[in-house]
């Protein structure tokens, strides 16, 4: 057997699967600490069927602990942006486009340098040492402690990325006191088109410290439950990597949760094609299922305003959840959030804070903590932010599908109570059992990846054979991870061509991803 | 009647010039945040090249562009200096000042660079190019084909490099050398040619092709916000225009692609199949989309406009951004009769593609238009 478990902002859901069969699910609060949520969690279900530490094979898990962070910039770490390719892009210089309280919240500097290279490997200008130096002894006198370097063509050669980050490295090492900082080089985390993968190394390097916190975080609540098995964490196409991986590429995961919750409405709910409203404690995301998988976003995606290169589910995110905020004027809910200290500051538990569970509780939808300190809300207000949030929630379903033609949604997340039965323009909401912690259900079914990113020469007779030669590798290294062979398929291939190098030399990534096999 | 251009116009103008980029012409995104930076709150005037008070024949006119790569302008981003340095250089050349800069091709980044010269130098922009879409080399222009040499011309690098080529009135050796200096540059040079006075640009020009991106940009965003098909809200645009014949060529998922590049351009064939077994969509590329063949019979071909869109939304796909799994759809648009005159088709018609099909207009290929078909 092995354990689903999703970490969101408000709430911690488990779930003991055997196979696809799900032995039992619970729904924790977040704790601040992550771990004491898990640990209870994991407590819960041991008493909802018992199991020992030895039986299960495997922990996955899901959070959108590193959206969250990012969307309500929070938990940012200190973060420089470095950029290598003077005098070349001085006209766009990094953090161009992103919305300005992200910057603020990132306490974020930018410095550009020479270096980088022409697309055939040329310098555009050699690295300067000095010019480095300055800029990381400026870095580390403004409390710097996160920093994201990126090189024209690094995809091409990272040399230069990887020279400035051990100069950064040292210079961070012998300022005053010797500074700890965390490094994210471009070429590990995008592909060619500079500013879209610098951003992206941007978003990892602002993660890097919370993503430490979270991987010690939920190893030692594992552990602390006799749990020796391999921890996976969900990435942002559903598959698994490993917690080390984590610690120096939070980036990938950051968009897992959608993933996760929209695989497990497709289990739960036996619809293939459907909308999936996913409330959680902080935000609703609302995506479409087509034919069993998330539809992704074509070309750039922009994640909490910022835009990016990567391939991941399209997704909508309003700011209504179990743990919003409601103001008592306008009956309007969100963005604010209570978050995981719902349990504490909601009025039902005992709080003094009117939050969107408090309304569900009052309109008799839940039946959670105290139902008498909300019994003097008036009837009228209750409904009129109920009608709101099924107005809002409509409106952003509406927004993602592309034609008027009906389609069916599923309500999912255990701030799903906040929907009526029926939603306007759309009728009826699916609510599939255990539709409170499809979340946990979909990191459960996680599979593992290979993927393969390599420059290959192609001779022009023999592209198949070198392309099914490198989608081999990938199964194979799929299959190392962990995958059941027969389960492997190829999901994702790029060829891109490196022009004006001899022999038709190509940069082809390839995925290759199967289902987990357990025990082995 | 000229008009204003202000930063709010960008994102549209840009989605349309990808449209008109038909695969190629490189991502206006950059090009836009470029403009953006210089511009400010501030506004740029378009020129009418219809009105004689807009545009007077003896105007003088110099049009600005980018030559190079698709991928290497997405990951080497410009100094900023280039542009406004190249129209300098061949100001400075030439002993004569510009009245106003023009595009030389309406798709693709070349759409944003006049108007990076423009919000710099307080220029106005002639609303009128020389492709009408965009085409992977500088002698492919209708300027050319009517008799305007882009000789002499300007190039200019980031490093503040100045290069000015003069070849008389061959443009094939035009395109040659700067391509070979662009190399050099490391993929991406900025250039100003093709000057020439107001009534040439009447003469020559492809003419309102800044205002119809303006406007299918316009009309795609409208329609997704109001929840209407995108495809008939182009169709809409595009009717009063003289592109005004738009033809469903296909729908389907894509299957492969596959990519090289030789002599620095980027080639290549996106195959497209139909979710349900069926036939089998095959566009060729060079930079842009030369041919849509279905199950070998030949669809639409260069000049003509292939357009490859998302499926749903109707975002124009750039060749660089086709991906294995896309759903797309395929749009074949007719092009302006300065576009198909046999002088035209002979500079930038299927033979000078080395293509042995010859030119036939895309609505008389193939039934159905998109409007009929709803």
């Amino acid at each position: 057997m092995h354990i689903g478990i999703d970490v969101g902002g408000t709430n911690t859901d488990a779930v003991l699967m055997e196979g696809v069969t799900t032995l039992a699910g619970v729904k924790h609060s977040t704790t601040p600490d992550v771990t004491t949520g898990i640990v209870r969690a994991i407590e819960d279900l041991r008493a909802q069927h018992h199991f020992t530490g030895a039986q299960v094979q495997a922990v996955m898990i899901g959070t959108t602990h590193f959206i969250n962070a990012l969307v309500e910039a929070q938990r940012l770490a200190p973060t420089a942006a470095l950029r290598l390719g003077l005098p070349a892009t001085k006209s766009l210089p990094p953090l161009i486009d992103w919305p300005q309280p992200l910057v603020e919240a990132l306490s974020a500097r930018t410095y550009l340098a020479h270096g980088g290279y022409e697309f055939d490997g040329r310098p555009i200008s050699p690295l300067d040492p000095d010019e480095l130096r300055a800029h990381a002894r400026d870095m580390a006198a403004h409390g710097i402690r996160s920093v994201a370097i990126s090189s024209v063509f690094s995809p091409v050669n990272h040399d230069l990325e990887d020279q400035a980050a051990a100069i950064v490295r040292d210079e961070f090492a012998t300022a005053d006191g010797g500074a700890e900082v965390a490094v994210s080089l471009s070429h590990e985390i995008g592909r060619i088109g500079l500013l879209e993968r610098e951003n992206a190394t941007i978003i990892n390097a602002a993660l890097r410290e919370l993503a430490g916190e979270i991987v010690d975080g939920l190893t030692s609540a594992a552990r602390a439950q006799g749990i020796e098995a391999p921890i996976y964490l969900s990435q942002n196409d559903g598959t698994l990597m490993d917690e080390d991986f984590v610690r120096s590429y939070p980036v990938a995961t950051f968009a897992s949760g959608p993933t996760n919750s929209m695989r497990g409405a497709a289990v739960t709910s036996g619809l293939t094609t459907c909308a999936v409203v996913d409330v959680g404690g902080t935000t609703t995301d609302i995506g479409l299922l087509v034919g069993g998988f998330p539809r992704e976003t074509a070309g750039e995606v922009k994640v909490a305003g910022v835009r990016t290169n990567f391939r991941m589910p399209d997704v909508l995110s309003i700011g209504i959840g179990g743990g919003s905020l409601v103001d008592l004027e306008t009956a309007e809910v969100g963005p604010g959030s209570v978050g995981y200290r719902l349990t504490t500051e909601a009025l039902v538990f005992g709080g003094s804070t009117l939050t969107a569970t408090d309304i569900a509780v009052a309109a008799g939808r839940a039946d959670i903590g105290d139902a008498s300190r909300v019994a003097h809300l008036d009837p009228a207000f209750v409904q009129r932010v109920l009608d709101r949030i099924a107005e809002r929630v409509s409106e952003a379903v509406d927004r993602m599908r592309t034609s008027p033609d009906p389609i069916p949604v599923v309500a999912v997340g255990g701030g799903s109570i906040l929907l009526p039965d029926e939603l306007p323009l759309f009728g009826a909401a699916h609510r599939p059992e255990n539709y409170s912690v499809a979340n946990a259900i979909g990191a459960s079914i996680a599979q593992v990846g290979g993927e393969i990113d390599k420059v290959v020469a192609i001779e022009p007779s023999r592209r198949e054979e070198s392309i099914a030669a490198v989608k081999q590798e990938a199964v194979e290294k799929a299959i190392a991870a962990g995958a059941r062979p027969e389960s492997v398929d190829v999901v994702d291939f790029d060829e891109v061509p490196i022009p004006y190098l001899p022999g038709n030399a190509t940069r082809i990534r390839v995925k290759a991803v199967g289902d987990l096999e357990m025990g082995r | 009647m000229s008009w204003q251009l202000t930063a709010a116009d960008l994102p549209d103008l840009a989605r349309g010039a990808t449209l008109l980029g038909t695969g190629g012409g490189g991502d206006p995104y950059i090009g836009s945040k470029l403009v953006e930076q210089v511009l400010g709150s501030g506004s740029i005037t378009v020129l009418d090249p219809g009105d004689r008070d807009d545009l007077p024949d003896d105007a003088f006119v110099i049009p600005t562009a980018q030559m190079g790569a698709p991928t290497v302008m997405i990951e080497k981003l410009p100094a900023g200096t280039e542009p406004t340095l190249a129209l300098r250089t061949l100001e400075k050349h030439l002993g004569r000042r510009a009245d106003a800069t023009m595009p030389i091709e309406c798709g693709g980044v070349n759409s944003m660079i006049p108007f990076v010269v423009a919000a710099e130098t307080g220029l106005p922009v002639v609303d009128a190019d020389g492709m009408g879409r965009a085409f992977p080399e500088l002698s492919m222009e209708t300027f050319a084909v009517y008799g305007v040499p882009g000789s002499p011309l300007a190039l200019a690098g980031e490093r503040g490099e100045q290069v000015v080529i003069d070849t008389g009135a061959d443009n094939r050796q035009l395109e040659w050398l700067a391509r070979a200096v662009t190399i050099r540059l490391g993929g991406v040079g900025h250039i100003a040619e093709y000057s020439m006075s107001g009534a040439d640009v009447r003469r020559t020009a492809v003419p309102r092709t800044i205002s119809m991106a303006l406007s299918l940009g316009r009309a795609i965003r409208l329609a997704r916000e109001a929840k209407r098909s995108p495809f008939e809200a182009l169709a809409q645009a595009l009717a009063p225009t003289l592109y005004s014949h738009v033809v469903d060529l296909f729908d389907g998922k894509i299957v492969d692609v596959e990519r090289r590049t030789t002599e620095g351009f980027a080639r290549g064939r996106v195959r497209i199949a139909p979710v349900a077994p069926g036939s089998e969509l095959v566009v060729d590329f060079q930079n842009e989309n030369l041919t849509a063949h279905r199950d070998g019979e030949l669809l639409a071909i260069v000049p003509d406009l292939i357009c490859v869109l998302d499926h749903e939304s109707a975002e124009p796909i750039t060749t660089e951004g086709l991906r294995y799994g896309q759903r797309v759809r395929v749009l074949g648009i007719s092009t302006p009769d300065l576009m198909r005159t046999p002088e035209a088709l002979a500079t930038f018609g299927p033979v000078a593609f080395g293509l042995t099909e010859t030119f036939a207009p895309v609505e008389q290929r193939t039934a159905g238009s998109l409007t009929a078909a709803g």
